[in-house]
């Protein structure tokens, strides 16, 4: 018997979630097959079979969350050892349905007790009854529960965990605010949303930046009547030949990973307190934050510098894609030295943003905006793009931030050389 | 308050319902000289006469319609019929003529008939002489059935059923009749239709009735002494009409229920019963509604076979923990040993 365990699919990958089960037990599986679906802190994964043999076990239900190491299934290799400490296959129910045959003298099995074999269940939830109802009540997410009943159909009891965890943080939450306030759902109107991996990362990594990270912001403005007028050019000749848009993101990926060739102190990461050594890393990969239909995700353009614009269009686009489909792999996701977070789409002229640690810098990129701008002394029409740069000042100081800025703001108002 | 048998509470019940209503009489098999083939009767014919208790030919047909014609005249008639088994003899009569009267003739009679009749497997009696075919009445629209367990349900039940205006299949059993029971004096006249819970609990609601409330009451005594479980028991106690307010109400305390029959298993009263919990308490069921019945086989005589053949209280206990272990209570309660 193999054990198969919950692998580490990604540096940061502390725990998995079981998505899709590809095989159920009895299942012949060969070395190579898909087996199952791993939902990590960044991506739904693909995980193949290392061993060929019968799937006898699934261990860990789909939905439920176990760390790296834990048994997920078992697999009955006929070569493999058996190892022991896996937990044994509980012994089926005795299925005693009498045979209702008149004259048949024998009894059809051991016990008068009715009893039938718990259907295959399918992609369907199994649940009893109950627990569809608590769950409604408490509005629970059952995809996380371990169902413990006869096959693997999720009991009462094993919601115990889940409710009393619950009870446990509505009273923390109580004895924070002291009991002169009452949490009364109703007055709220609270509806309570189980947290998805994704927030739950989100969640873990932006306190640790916020708590942890010494943040400066410092904002700069760019001239971006140029810009504007570059990109509705260039737009304009690519669409005649057939090609995809350029959008201000874009030119600005392009501009920052310009920027950082020029100001390597920035393309760096700070390691902790005890190390010696900070690093600077040579390739300049940009993280691009993408609001998907399924949360934050920071799809990265490795090479940024080393790819021209409609590279880099392509491949934001491709990112995008991927991000709503849940297709984005941890590579995809990982090995970023600098993040651009834009909320220009939503209207937003200026915001400053978290660290996406390791990182030493995040640009937040405000909206082009049309307004009244004073050229030689007369006010104007004109566009003004506007970004903050937040920094990490264990390893830049507010001048290389600036320097950086400076050099960025002439990349933008100059973006022809950006199209070079 | 007295202690005495479930024959002693037929007995006493049906002399004193006799003394109290002059329209109460009595017909059938071997009542009167013999005093009944299982001595409920004994003693009656002596204090109330040959007109009042009547001993038949071996015609349960005839002597069951003779009743319905009593009883639609103006009497209450109380029929012994020797054995369930029997009564199919008189099906016709029974279903087709005192479950329908009132109904077809648009109310202008009712038939106040009781019919006495003991069911019951493990006699070594064989395959005809064994069953408990009260289902077959339980299923017919115009009829009472009810199934007492005890010595004063027996007497609060045959005073209701006596007392009552429809036709009452009045449901005994062989082996019940030596049990003993304490029997208040001043008891009331019981609620056809109403069943009891006999034991409270919140792990499992076992269901019984007859004889397999007595079961159901030992396999609970047993598993809380055993296990330290908490089984709820309910004893019907009728089956038409069936309480189902206490079936779904306990079943939406405990989650789960084992349901216990003396009689096979399909279409059973077991089946009715489970389908009346999964349309009252459905969301609150986690785990499906186990039956324990009689193996499907005509009852053997030999004495092995019909042991095995018949539910016992080691199947009852495997049903229990099945559908513990389906929950997972059972389990959680091995991990705290």
């Amino acid at each position: 018997m193999i054990e198969i365990t919950m692998p580490r699919l990604s540096d940061t990958m502390e725990e998995g979630t079981v998505a899709t089960w590809h095989k159920h037990p009895g299942d012949h599986v060969r070395a190579g097959d898909v087996l199952v679906e791993i939902e990590t802190d960044k991506a739904v994964m693909e995980y193949e079979a290392y061993d060929s043999g019968v799937l006898s076990e699934i261990l860990v239900a789909e939905g439920q969350t176990v760390p790296i190491g834990a048994p997920i299934a078992l697999l009955d290799a006929p070569s493999a050892p058996r190892t022991t400490g896996a937990t044994p296959t509980p012994a089926p129910l005795p299925d005693a349905a009498p045979g209702p045959t008149a004259g048949v003298p024998a009894r059809a099995a051991t016990s008068p007790v009715a009893s039938l074999e718990p259907s295959e269940a399918g992609d369907r939830l199994v649940a009893s009854p109950l627990v569809r109802r608590l769950a409604r009540e408490h509005n629970l997410d059952l995809r996380q529960v371990h169902g413990t009943g006869p096959g693997g159909r999720i009991v009462r009891h094993d919601l115990t965990e889940l409710l009393e965890s619950r009870t446990q943080i509505h009273e923390a939450f109580a004895e924070l605010r002291g009991p002169a306030v009452v949490v009364t759902d109703e007055k709220r109107g609270s509806e309570a949303v189980t947290i998805t991996s994704t927030r739950r990362v989100i969640a873990r990594r932006m306190s640790e930046s916020a708590r942890t990270v010494p943040h400066f912001y410092a904002t700069a403005v760019a001239d971006a009547g140029p810009l504007v007028r570059m990109r509705a050019e260039l737009n304009e000749q690519l669409t005649a030949v057939g090609r995809p848009k350029v959008s201000v993101n874009d030119l600005v990926i392009r501009a920052s990973a310009l920027a950082l060739r020029q100001h390597p102190e920035v393309n760096c990461s700070y390691v902790d307190d005890t190390a010696t050594t900070i690093l600077v890393h040579r390739r300049i990969n940009i993280g691009v934050a993408v609001a998907s239909e399924h949360g934050l995700v920071v799809p990265v353009i490795t090479d940024a510098d080393q790819r021209s614009l409609s590279e880099i269009g392509v491949e934001t686009h491709r990112l995008h894609a991927l991000a709503n489909d849940r297709r984005l792999t941890i590579d995809d996701m990982s090995g970023g030295t600098f993040t651009i977070s834009n909320l220009g789409m939503f209207g937003v002229e200026q915001f400053t943003a978290i660290i996406n640690p390791p990182e030493a810098a995040i640009l937040a990129v405000g909206a082009t905006t049309a307004e009244a701008v004073v050229v030689d002394g007369a006010v104007q029409p004109g566009y003004r793009l506007r970004y903050t740069l937040s920094s990490d000042h264990r390893v830049v100081d507010g001048a290389l931030a600036a320097q950086f800025l400076r050099t960025l703001t002439t990349l933008l108002e100059n973006p022809w050389a950006l199209a070079a | 308050m007295a202690v005495m048998t479930y024959r002693q509470a037929l007995h006493d019940t049906l002399r004193d319902e006799m003394l109290r209503d002059e329209r109460v009489f009595l017909l059938g098999e071997e009542i009167g000289v013999f005093e009944g083939s299982y001595k409920i009767t004994a003693g009656l014919l002596e204090q109330f006469g040959p007109r009042r208790v009547r001993d038949t030919p071996i015609a349960e047909e005839g002597f069951t319609g003779a009743a319905i014609g009593a009883a639609m005249l103006g009497l209450r008639p109380v029929v012994e019929i020797m054995t369930i088994n029997f009564s199919l003899l008189a099906l016709d009569q029974i279903v087709n003529h005192a479950a329908k009267i009132y109904g077809m003739f648009g109310g202008q009679v009712s038939v106040p008939l009781v019919i006495r009749t003991p069911g019951g497997g493990g006699q070594q009696l064989g395959a005809t002489h064994s069953q408990n075919v009260e289902l077959y009445y339980a299923f017919v629209p115009g009829l009472k059935v009810v199934a007492p367990s005890t010595p004063a349900d027996a007497r609060s039940l045959l005073q209701a059923a006596i007392r009552d205006d429809d036709p009452v299949l009045f449901l005994e059993n062989l082996a019940l009749y030596n049990t003993k029971g304490e029997v208040p004096d001043d008891l009331a006249p019981g609620e056809i239709g109403r069943a009891r819970i006999t034991r409270s609990g919140h792990d499992l609601t076992l269901i019984g009735y007859s004889r397999t409330a007595h079961v159901a009451a030992q396999v609970a005594e047993q598993l809380a002494s055993s296990e330290g479980l908490n089984i709820e028991v309910v004893d019907l106690r009728s089956l038409r009409p069936l309480d189902r307010t206490t079936l779904i109400e306990s079943v939406r305390r405990t989650h789960a229920a084992v349901v216990l029959e003396d009689d096979w298993l399909t279409y059973g009263i077991g089946a009715e019963v489970a389908a009346t919990i999964s349309d009252g308490a459905f969301d609150d069921l986690d785990a499906p509604v186990r039956r324990v019945a009689m193996a499907e086989v005509p009852l053997p005589y030999a004495k092995g076979l019909e042991t095995a053949a018949l539910p016992s209280v080691d199947d009852v206990i495997t049903a229990v923990y099945q559908t513990l272990d389906a929950v997972g209570r059972r389990h959680l309660k091995v991990g705290h040993d």
